[in-house]
């Protein structure tokens, strides 16, 4: 069998895009971060909290997020197929497009061009860029595969084909709007529908774009990274259909209490809490597989962010559900508990595999061993305490402010006023923003660590083994 | 066998999103948005409002404000009448947004008087010393453009006439989005039908307090009436409180349930002691004031 020509230039290509938005994603969250402790810190109009704040999360969720699982999936289906991508010149065209795409995204909603809907605010010409960048991945990918030299298709590249289908579908229905100019639309929906088609697509693109795509990475990375193969197949098969099948009813939950029908709250609900089973299902498949392999968690820096990465997961499958049940959700909508799980998520799951995911590639793609290992574990612990810290102080903070809220006198008269609440959130806004600087820190010795590779590490032992095809 | 046909994967992976989706995205459109849940008060909003609407969006507002009111106790006590869907049909886009950095707004229209938003957008810190919402200032010097906003009437299919039109030459951003907020939460007579009725006798279980007691209740005055009345009773977008005309179950009564046509917005949530504490220190504490 000849070897196959595998594109890694693209892959690195878009490690580095997808690192350098990732940085823009955490400064512009540090700075707003401190925004909401100081008026002072907004500069209008274009360096407001209410226009940077899209900056962040898209910055975030598509730059970094999508960015890296682009880099990721164009690696993986390579070595899975073992074949190369099936077109190399789609794969340039496609990073010139996630590029542009996203200076476009950060230039407009600096402007003030929004739509309002959270985590889609592009206007309509920017989803449309959306949608030709979607295409020519989901193509390449697409065609790769079937072009494949291996017979059976891994786990990894099932969840990876669900993940493009099902961003395909959310994003399309949820863009839909009446254009009035070049940069002003008017959704195609209103009021109640409007909510519930635009969390449908919010929750459900954590779980096309945020859950599929980390677990395609998570059940590729861990066999490579500790050598022996996942715990169960058919667990990963089982979990896989229960959790494409599940997500999608489960959007109105961010709508509990709300004027959408109750009916579709309460499957929400339901469907919620049945969510644990398959989140958990490949928690346990991951944990299961480390079977006589605990020791690497001291010895391989790799495992460790694989392995805490879907504990992650694990907390964020067994928080969400608990927000999702209507008594709760009562108390703690809101409030900064939200932001709290949403960045344990980000943060904690997503970030830790993406960061995995992209050391595993550094010999692969700079031809050369990672530059320190020590730092690699300074970059670890500085994110853990940094995401720690944001996160334990805002629950805390969301806790107090929901009682405070509720608390009520003896008559039936509210105890305190909103701006009684809200000061209260000051120390603990402080020390979110004193977390955020830590993870930001911590990407800093991410990137430095990179760079030294890049320039002149040690040439990988592996060269050869790669170049053969066998790595 | 699906594991080795990709596309008969695709298929049956689409097939899998597309059950929920058809359930709980595609079917509620035959609940929601009809006769059933329409409401005959709720009206289009007019071209300025609608122009006040979008700067909201622009402006990022939904980041930090809500607009949705839950059907829970303390919820609808601190913000008014739980939200309905009728009230959202010419929403586009909703804006019930996620978090309440800030209040929820949805009952925010006829609060205030348009004064205090004037001087609250202006300077928020002026009427609210701690909040942190940014001053929007700039707001007041940028003019609206009536052609656009024409054609965004058109595009949304909203009902106006010429001289509304031609009644928007001139005005600002700030007029917008005033003009916006005060039409939120509106469309339904709520403020009417939620009004309290206070029965039985007032009696001041406060009457004859000190001095010295009484200046521990100036914080309740801070917080909840300098804003319009100033520091010291003296007056601003409210009238000046110093030697209160009016008795003291009169002056329970206005605190207690506001007067809706006056601007001057209810203080029941804070509850009979507290405003009773009030009542007390308006008309009373300057007295003692004046003596020492």
């Amino acid at each position: 069998m000849d070897k196959p020509e595998y594109n890694y230039a693209i892959v690195r290509s878009f490690v580095t895009w997808s690192i350098l938005w990732g940085l823009v994603a955490v400064l512009v969250g540090v700075i707003v971060s401190f925004q909401m402790i100081s008026p002072d810190l907004n500069f209008p109009p274009y360096l407001t909290f209410g226009r940077l704040r899209p900056i962040h999360t898209n910055a975030g969720l598509y730059g970094w997020g999508v960015g890296s699982i682009f880099a990721m999936f164009l690696f993986i289906v390579q070595r899975l197929c073992k074949t190369g991508l099936w077109s190399d010149k789609l794969a340039k065209f496609q990073l010139w497009m996630f590029n542009a795409t996203i200076i476009a995204s950060a230039v407009t909603l600096l402007l003030g061009y929004t739509t309002s809907k959270e985590y889609h605010e592009m206007e309509w010409p920017i989803d449309i860029m959306v949608v030709v960048l979607w295409v020519a991945f989901s193509i390449n990918i697409i065609m790769t595969i079937v072009k494949r030299r291996e017979e059976q298709m891994y786990i990894s590249l099932w969840y990876m084909l669900a993940a493009i289908v099902g961003v395909a579908i959310l994003y399309l229905v949820n863009s839909a709007a009446v254009p009035v100019s070049l940069f002003k639309s008017y959704s195609a929906y209103a009021g109640t529908n409007d909510a519930n088609v635009h969390w449908w697509f919010g929750h459900n693109a954590v779980a096309m774009a945020l859950t599929a795509p980390p677990l395609a990475m998570f059940y590729y990375f861990l066999p490579k990274s500790t050598g022996v193969p996942i715990y169960s197949h058919r667990l990963s098969i089982i979990a896989f259909w229960s959790l494409i099948f599940m997500y999608l009813w489960t959007g109105a939950h961010h709508l509990l209490w709300t004027p959408v029908p109750d009916w579709i709250q309460t499957l929400a609900m339901a469907f919620s809490v049945m969510l644990i089973a398959p989140s958990w299902g490949s928690v346990f498949n991951g944990y299961l597989s480390m079977n006589g392999q605990w020791h690497q968690m001291r010895e391989n820096y790799l495992v460790k962010f694989l392995i805490v990465g879907i504990t992650f997961y694990g907390l964020q499958t067994l928080q969400g559900p608990m927000q999702a049940i209507r008594t709760f959700s009562a108390f703690i909508h809101y409030t900064d508990w939200v932001p709290a799980h949403i960045h344990m998520g980000t943060m904690g799951w997503v970030s830790m595999i993406a960061f995995a995911g992209v050391y595993y590639l550094v010999p692969r793609i700079y031809g050369r061993e990672l530059y320190s290992i020590p730092l690699a574990n300074l970059h670890f612990w500085l994110i853990l305490i940094g995401q720690l810290t944001w996160s334990i102080s805002l629950w805390i903070a969301g806790v107090l402010q929901a009682g405070m809220w509720n608390a009520m006198n003896a008559d039936g008269s509210l105890t305190y006023t909103f701006m009684e609440t809200m000061v209260e959130m000051y120390p603990y806004w402080w020390a979110r923003g004193f977390g955020g600087i830590i993870y930001l820190v911590g990407v800093v010795v991410f990137i430095y660590n990179l760079i030294k590779t890049a320039k002149g590490g040690q040439p990988a032992e592996t060269e050869t083994a790669i170049a053969e095809g066998r790595a | 066998m699906w594991e080795k046909k990709p596309i008969l994967l695709l298929l049956l992976a689409t097939g899998a999103i597309m059950v929920g989706t058809i359930v709980t995205m595609i079917l509620p459109f035959a609940w929601v948005n009809t006769d059933h849940d329409k409401i005959e008060t709720v009206t289009p909003y007019n071209a300025l409002e609608q122009e006040g609407r979008d700067i909201y969006i622009r402006e990022g507002c939904n980041n930090c404000h809500s607009q949705t009111v839950r059907p829970l106790v303390a919820e609808v006590l601190r913000y008014g009448e739980y939200s309905k869907s009728g009230e959202f049909v010419y929403d586009r886009p909703f804006l019930w947004g996620s978090k309440r950095t800030g209040p929820d707004l949805a009952r925010l229209g006829g609060k205030y008087p348009d004064e205090w938003h004037y001087k609250h957008m202006e300077s928020p810190r002026s009427m609210v010393p701690k909040t942190n919402m940014p001053d929007y200032d700039w707001l007041s010097k940028n003019i609206v453009d009536p052609g656009m906003i024409l054609r965004k009437m058109d595009v949304l299919g909203f009902p106006y006439t010429n001289e509304e039109i031609k009644a928007l030459a001139g005005k600002t951003e700030m007029d917008a989005i005033v003009a916006y907020m005060q039409k939120l939460g509106t469309g339904i007579p709520w403020r009417e039908a939620t009004a309290t009725v206070i029965v039985g006798d007032l009696k001041n279980p406060y009457a004859g307090t000190d001095h010295m007691t009484m200046e521990d209740w100036e914080q309740i005055y801070t917080d909840n009436c300098a804003a319009c009345h100033g520091e010291h009773m003296e007056g601003e977008i409210g009238p000046e409180l110093v030697g209160s005309v009016y008795e003291e179950a009169e002056l329970f009564e206005i605190i207690y349930s506001g007067i809706p046509d006056g601007g001057m917005p209810g203080f029941s949530s804070l509850g009979n002691d507290k405003v009773w504490k009030l009542v007390n220190f308006l008309k009373y504490y300057q007295q003692g004031e004046d003596q020492h």
